[in-house]
Formats: C-alpha cells, structure tokens, sequence
C-alpha cells in the first residue's frame, strides 16, 4: 500500500508541476510540452492506482513475479514499439526526401524540411533504434544472464518514459522547439527527462547483470553496457546548456564557437559509434549465432576489437570538421583515429560473418539469416568507407555532399534497419508463443525490397555527391569557377528521384513487415510451402533457479 | 573452461562457456586482420609525424612536414593570383571601351566575368542572368539604364538606386494613386492606354480617356510613344518585356504605388579590374550595343589610336 501511495504521489507532483508550468508557461511551445508531461502524468496516476492487487495489499503479501519466467513485458512493448516509430520515420524519411526533390511539396511551416528533418532523424535513430536497444537488450540480458530483470518497476519506467521522451521530442520538432545541435535538438527539460530514463535504464541493466546466474558475461553485454554508459555521457556534456526560463522552451549552449562545434560532433560522431554500433553489435552478437544456431567464431576477436573499437571510436569526432576553424592538430587526430578504427570496426563484421562457417546453406534457405547477414555485410562496407572519408584528401571531395547522406543511409537502412529487421523476426514468435512466423515468405519479399531499396538509395547518393564535389571545384581553362551552387543542385535532381524510389522501396518492405508481425502476434499462420527456421526449446528458455547438481 | 569441445563443422576448440547455448570458437585473430590493423597504426604514427598533431601547453606540434591548412590556403591563392596576374594587369591598365579592340583579353574577361557573377549576380539576376519578377533580365536587348560597356560599367561601379552614392542611377517614378495625382477612374484608363502600346489591348473607350492623361503625365519620363527613357531609366512600355509583369493589374499597381528596383553599388565591393569583367560579361549576354562615342571625343581618341598604331 505504501509503494502504490508513494508512486501516485510522486506522479501526483509531476501532474501538479506540469500544470504550472503550463500556467506560467514562457512560450507556447513550451505549454503544449508541459500539457503533454501532464496527460502523461495522469495516465500514471491512474494506472497506479487502478492497477494495484489491493486484495494482496489487504493480505499483506507482496506480489510475488514468477521467477521461473523471464520478465517479458517490456521486451513485447518494445518489440511494438520499435516496429510502430519505424514506420513513421521511414515515412517521414521518403516524405522529406520527395520535398527534396519538389519543393512545393514544403508544408509552411509545421511540415517543412527543416522541421520534418530532425523529427526523421531522431524517429530512426533514437525511437526505432533506441526502442531496438532497449527491447533486445532486456531480452539479451536476461538470457545470457539467466536471471530476471532487476527492478521491474523500473524497467516499466524506463520503456514508457523513453517514449515520452520520444513525443516530446517528436512534437517540439514540429512547433518549431529546437537547440539546432544535430541529433542532440530537443530542449533543456527533454534532456533533463531523458537523463533520468537512461540513469534508470543503466541501473536495470548492471542490476540485472549482477544478479547473473552465469559465471561470464557474454560478450553482447559488454556491447550493450559500453553503449548505455558512453551514452549516459555523450547526452549530458553535449546539452550542457542554461535555460532562459524555467517555464520556457529556450536554452544556451555553456560551450561556443569552435568548443562548441567540437563538443556537438565529439557526441555526434559517438551517437553513430555508441549507439548505432556498439549496440547494435551487441544486437548481431545474440541474434546471429541463435539464429544460425552455430558458435560465435572467435571469442579472442571479440575481445580485442571491443577494447579497440571503444578506445579508439571516443576520438574519431574531429574528422567532421576537416577544414574548418578546427585547429589543424585535432583534424589530423580525428582523421588517424577514424583510419585506425578501421580494423576494429571490421572485427565485428569478421565474427558477424564467419559465425556462419558450417551453415552458410542458411544464407540460401532461411531469409532472416540472410537479413542479418546483409545486414552485417552492409556493416563492413559503412564502416570502410567512415575511415575512408575522413582522410582529408578524401573528405575535400565528399564533405558537404550527399556522399555523406548515402554513406549514413547505407550504415542505417543496411546495418541497423536489416539487423534489427532480422532480430524483430526473430522475437515475435518466441515473445508471443506462436510456432513460427505468419510468413517467411514474406520475410523473403521484406528482404528483397529493403536490399534493392538500398541499392537505389546508396548509389544513387554517390554518384550524386561525386558530381556535386566535382562541380563545386571545378575550374575553366582561365583559372575561375565554372558552376553555381544551383547549377549542382540542378544536375543531381535525378538523383534526388531515384533516392526517392529507393526509400519506398524500404518503407514497403517494412509495411510487410508490418502485415507480418501484426498477422503473427494474432496468432496466425500463412499457408504457404515452409522455407526454414531456427529451432526453439520453450523448455530451456527460463533462468536458473538453483545451481545444476 | 569445463565444457570444452571441438566444433566438428570448423575443427576448432570452443572456449567452454555456454550463454543460452551460444558458445564461442577460440579461433585465433585473423592474421591479415591484425597485420592490416598494425599497417594502420603505423600509417597514423608517420601522419601525427608529418603533420600538426599533438597539442602542448603552448600550442601542437607542427609537424615534419611543415604543412598548415591556412598555409596550404594561402598557397593555392597565391598560385591562382600567379596564373591570372598578367591578364588582370592588363585589364587594369586598359579602359572598358577599348576591350572590343583586344579580342583575347576580351574573352579572358568574360571568362573571369561568369565567375564572379554566379558568385554576386545570381541571387538576383538568376543562374542564367534572365531575371525574375522586379530584376531585369540581362539576356535581351531592352536596356534600362544603357547597354554598352561604359554604361554597365557605370551602373556596376554606382549601383540604383544605391543610398549615399551621389553617382548611383536615380529616378523615381511619382505614386500616382497613392499621392492623389490621379483618381483610380484615370489609373484605370492610363493602364489601358499603357497596354495598347505593346498591342495587349485593344483601343477602347478608356484607352483614349488615357491617351491623353498619358501625354500630360507619363510622356516625360516614358517618351509620347512610351518606348522609354535611358536617361531616367524609364522603362519601354511598348514592348513585351516587362519588369514588374505586364498584367493589367500589376501595371495599375505600378501606376498607383510604384516599386523600386534597387542595385547595390558594386565599386564599394569588388575591385575595379572584376568590375571589368562583369561588365564584358554582362555585355556578353546577347543583348550588348556598341559603344557611340561622343562626337568630339572620338575623333581624338581614333587620332591617338592610329598614332599608336603607326608607332608600332
């Protein structure tokens, strides 16, 4: 009775203080936020209460989880979750890059390009990506780890304050609130929510690691743990910022000028290394070894590409900002840090791949293997071409043009999209106990379109930022420029149509994915001839209670 | 390390640990791997050598090489001004008029002209200098304020319009409606007229009510015919090249309260000698005329130049 009276009143006082600062709000933005933490709020409040086993309270009996049962809840939450966002930013993705390529399509001013990029940005990374982390992570865990969840109160917290996080951050874009730092826009009291929801994600995951059943910690850990932390820390020196106003929506950066720049670029640089591969290489290293049910090949490679992966990433951020006021001595550092990590970077594809060795047949008759597969096949090739393009010559050429969009999209739709695609097919039977998936088939056509998509998207990126670097430096026979900055708009505006085509292709691709997981979770199975699919033992899939005899 | 078996598929030892049955292979590093991950550590220990690299309290190590990218800068600036040195020289030396006479000089200009355009002219004038609503379009021959090189030179150098520049083209149109000058029943009727000029009208009633407002009104500035004035940057109204569009409503809204283009003046900018080439290019465009001297200038000027010639 004392906790259920302790959690309402706490989300009491949230209620109560978002309704001031609704009253006393600076800016409208600011009121639309603080109503929203309100109805948030009230929703807690009511679950509390509602929610609570009073009978048991009366007993006095603390509600006892099932400790013979992993702690799935949020994993399933999670799993929807990350399907839900995913759909949106992919949508806002070919939304905005068909304003690209016609303007008019410019909705003044709530869906305008400049708004409607942050909110694709941060859709694919932080709501379908994070949601991905934190989804398999607690899987992975608790797995590995063969024991539940720790605090799953918690870890309760942690999914739905992240999506809060989410549509606060997702709503500012739209009204027009941003900090103008790229992947890092929302304001001071979004950075300040978000801090919390990590600090706690952080606590449930070591907690749960402590609480292990299992001599070692498996190396996805190691992964997931160095993405929490490096997060934790990346988060809360970049939005290092002065609030104008308690009750208003605006901030000022504490670093400026060129500090600034290296700060937003130190933690830009780390958001793809942290949490676009390190922990989505924690993802491939649970996922592809259950899915090919073979060993992970080398367990020294993981160890050293860990270490070297972790110390070497946190200094690669300079080479953003090769020619610039930077100082010369951190671009030459940021380039021979990025050029080293080559290797590292690769460790992961190495293991990633030759995990396969003695069922590389499953690359022919099982399509979600083949999703991860590419997955990590795109992963190697992203992670030649970062090292590549920050060497200077290199990045003289590519820097500013959408060279650099293609390299993303090839590192975010091949290596984070597909593997999570891949661990997303691989979840939903198992979280929902349904014998298989509605279709692999289906999971076949998902894969094809994606990869083609791809395909589309990352070459039709190069060739347009290879012509917009070579025109922007183009010289005539007499010692001037030859072209305009719009006449090299001008020239890449087929390209601009075919990147278009390409990001349909994935987002339909991941409308079947859609059909597919929704048809699954109703517990339906597609008639269709079988093609293949990685055994699963619900008998095994619990913790150790006490250890074996 | 109880558990530990050989993989049949790979031949390999597996380390022994088990998580939810993954267990690893203890398959040592690739060798090209770690051959290659050396390669690169090397390759950056002789770049933080070669280049400025290390930072100290009192500044970074500057490197073996001695490279900077401000040095770098200067130096590819330094050869551009090198190869372009002798065409600017003589573009400084030589008056705008004169440039006709010197064909390779001429297209250098143009040349250099294109260049500083797309980087000046363009937000206003458009990519292909064919201008837009309110900015005239370079490419034809309708001139507002004279189309030979002397006079695009001056209207580069001082600009329209341009507050503070006593050489700047002026003029100013009066706000016919605005001020009260005419009723909007004569706004009206002069638009009409206006329109017959370049045939978009037919004659009518009203237009012959304007005809005559015309002439007591506009003739000074736009002519009796209404095909313009140079000096006062009059527009033709009798072609079909308009600046403000040649709609009957956006000609009444000239009429009424006119707009007024303003250029800046580009002599407080950019050196003489790119001036010059703006001017060859501009002129370049398609719609360029000769340049008439006066009368008497001229005749000394050729006298000179033929003296000149004979020396040579």
């Amino acid at each position: 009775m004392v906790t259920v009276l302790a959690r309402a009143g706490i989300w009491l006082a949230v209620l109560f203080l978002a309704v001031i600062g609704v009253a006393l709000a600076a800016d409208g933005g600011f009121a639309i936020h603080m109503g929203i933490v309100a109805f948030a709020a009230l929703i807690a409040v009511w679950f509390t209460v509602s929610g609570a086993d009073y009978s048991a309270i009366a007993r006095g009996i603390l509600r006892m989880p099932d400790e013979s049962r992993y702690d799935d809840d949020p994993v399933r939450w999670g799993v929807i979750a990350t399907v839900f966002w995913g759909m949106a930013g992919f949508a806002a993705g070919v939304f905005i890059a068909l304003q690209l390529t016609w303007p008019e399509l410019n909705l003044e001013p709530y869906l305008n390009f400049s708004r409607l990029r942050p909110l694709h940005t941060s859709a694919v990374i932080f709501a379908f990506g994070g949601n991905a982390l934190i989804a398999t992570s607690f899987y992975v865990v608790q797995r590995t780890c063969r024991a539940r969840l720790a605090f799953p109160g918690m870890a309760r917290f942690v999914f739905w304050g992240y999506q809060l996080f989410i549509v606060l951050a997702a709503t500012g874009y739209l009204l027009g609130i941003t900090q103008s730092k790229e992947y890092a826009e929302p304001e001071w009291y979004v950075d300040w929510w978000l801090t919390l929801v990590w600090v706690c994600y952080l606590v449930v995951f070591v907690g749960t690691i402590v609480k292990r059943s299992e001599p070692h910690i498996y190396v996805a850990n190691w992964f997931y743990l160095a993405f929490i932390l490096t997060i934790a820390m990346l988060h809360v020196v970049n939005n290092l910022d002065v609030p104008v106003s308690f009750v208003g929506s605006k901030s000022y950066p504490l670093f400026g000028g060129v500090q600034g720049a290296l700060v937003q670029w130190w933690y830009g640089h780390n958001a793809v290394g942290f949490f676009l591969t390190a922990g989505f290489l924690a993802m491939m290293y649970y996922f592809v070894p259950k899915q090919a049910e073979r060993p992970i090949y080398s367990y020294r490679l993981s160890i050293i590409h860990f270490w070297s992966l972790i110390f070497l990433y946190i200094w690669a951020g300079p080479h953003h900002l090769h020619y610039t006021a930077l100082p010369d001595w951190a671009q030459t550092l940021g380039m021979v840090f990025s050029v080293m990590l080559w290797m590292p970077s690769w460790g992961g594809m190495i293991n990633g791949l030759m995990t396969l060795n003695g069922a590389w047949d499953k690359v022919r008759t099982d399509p979600i293997i083949r999703m991860m597969i590419m997955a990590v096949a795109f992963y190697g090739m992203s992670t030649f071409e970062g090292p590549m393009m920050s060497i200077k010559s290199v990045n003289s050429l590519s820097h500013y043009t959408n060279w650099t969009i293609g390299h993303v999209h090839s590192g975010a739709l091949g290596w984070n999209g597909m593997i999570t695609f891949g661990a997303v097919y691989y979840l939903v039977p198992r979280l929902w106990g349904r014998e298989r998936l509605y279709s692999l088939r289906m999971v076949n056509w998902h894969f094809w379109l994606a990869t083609i998509g791809i395909v589309f998207y990352a070459a039709s990126m190069w060739v347009a930022g290879i012509t917009q670097g070579l025109m922007w430096r183009e010289y005539g026979p007499d010692g001037y420029l030859v072209n305009t900055f719009a006449d090299a708009v001008a020239a890449i505006h087929p390209m601009y149509m075919l990147r278009a085509f390409g990001g349909l292709l994935y987002l339909s691709g991941a409308v079947i994915m859609v059909v597919n997981v929704w048809a699954t979770i109703l517990g339906k199975l597609r008639e269709e001839a079988p093609m293949h699919d990685a055994a699963y033992d619900p008998e095994a899939d619990r913790p150790i209670l006490a250890p074996a005899e | 390390m109880a558990n530990k078996r050989v993989d049949e598929a790979t031949n390999t030892e597996t380390v022994g640990h088990e998580w939810d049955g993954i267990e690893e292979l203890n398959t040592p590093l690739p060798r090209w791997w770690l051959w290659t991950f050396y390669a690169s550590i090397v390759f950056s220990i002789g770049y933080v050598i070669a280049y400025p690299a290390l930072p100290g309290i009192h500044g970074a190590t500057q490197g073996v090489l001695g490279w900077s990218s401000r040095g770098q800068l200067d130096k590819d600036l330094k050869a551009q001004q090198e190869e372009r040195s002798k065409i600017v020289a003589d573009l400084a030396i030589t008056p705008i008029e004169k440039l006709p006479g010197k064909p390779a000089l001429m297209n250098a200009a143009k040349a250099g002209g294109a260049a500083a355009f797309k980087v000046n002219c363009v937000q206003c004038h458009g990519a292909g200098a064919a201008g837009s609503d309110g900015y005239p379009n370079l490419n034809d021959d309708d001139w507002l304020w004279g189309g030979d090189l002397k006079a695009i030179q001056q209207t580069l150098i001082h600009g329209i319009r341009q507050p503070g520049d006593d050489q700047t083209r002026m003029s100013q149109m009066p706000a016919f409606g605005r001020d009260g000058l005419l009723t909007p029943a004569q706004i009206q009727d002069v638009t009409s007229y206006v329109l017959t000029l370049s045939g978009k009208e037919q004659k009518s009633a009203a237009s012959q009510r304007g005809a005559a407002i015309f002439e007591a009104n506009c003739a000074v500035c736009h002519g009796p015919d209404g095909k313009g004035d140079r000096q006062f940057g009059a527009p033709n109204l009798a072609d079909a090249i308009w600046l403000y569009a040649g709609n009957r409503e956006a000609v009444a809204a000239q009429i009424n309260n006119p707009r007024h283009g303003v250029m800046p003046a580009w002599g407080n900018r950019l050196d003489p000698v790119t001036i010059k080439m703006l001017t060859a290019y501009v002129h370049s465009l398609g719609g360029g005329e000769d340049f008439a001297e006066p009368a008497g200038a001229a005749q000394t000027e050729t006298q000179s130049e033929a003296e000149a010639t004979a020396a040579e």
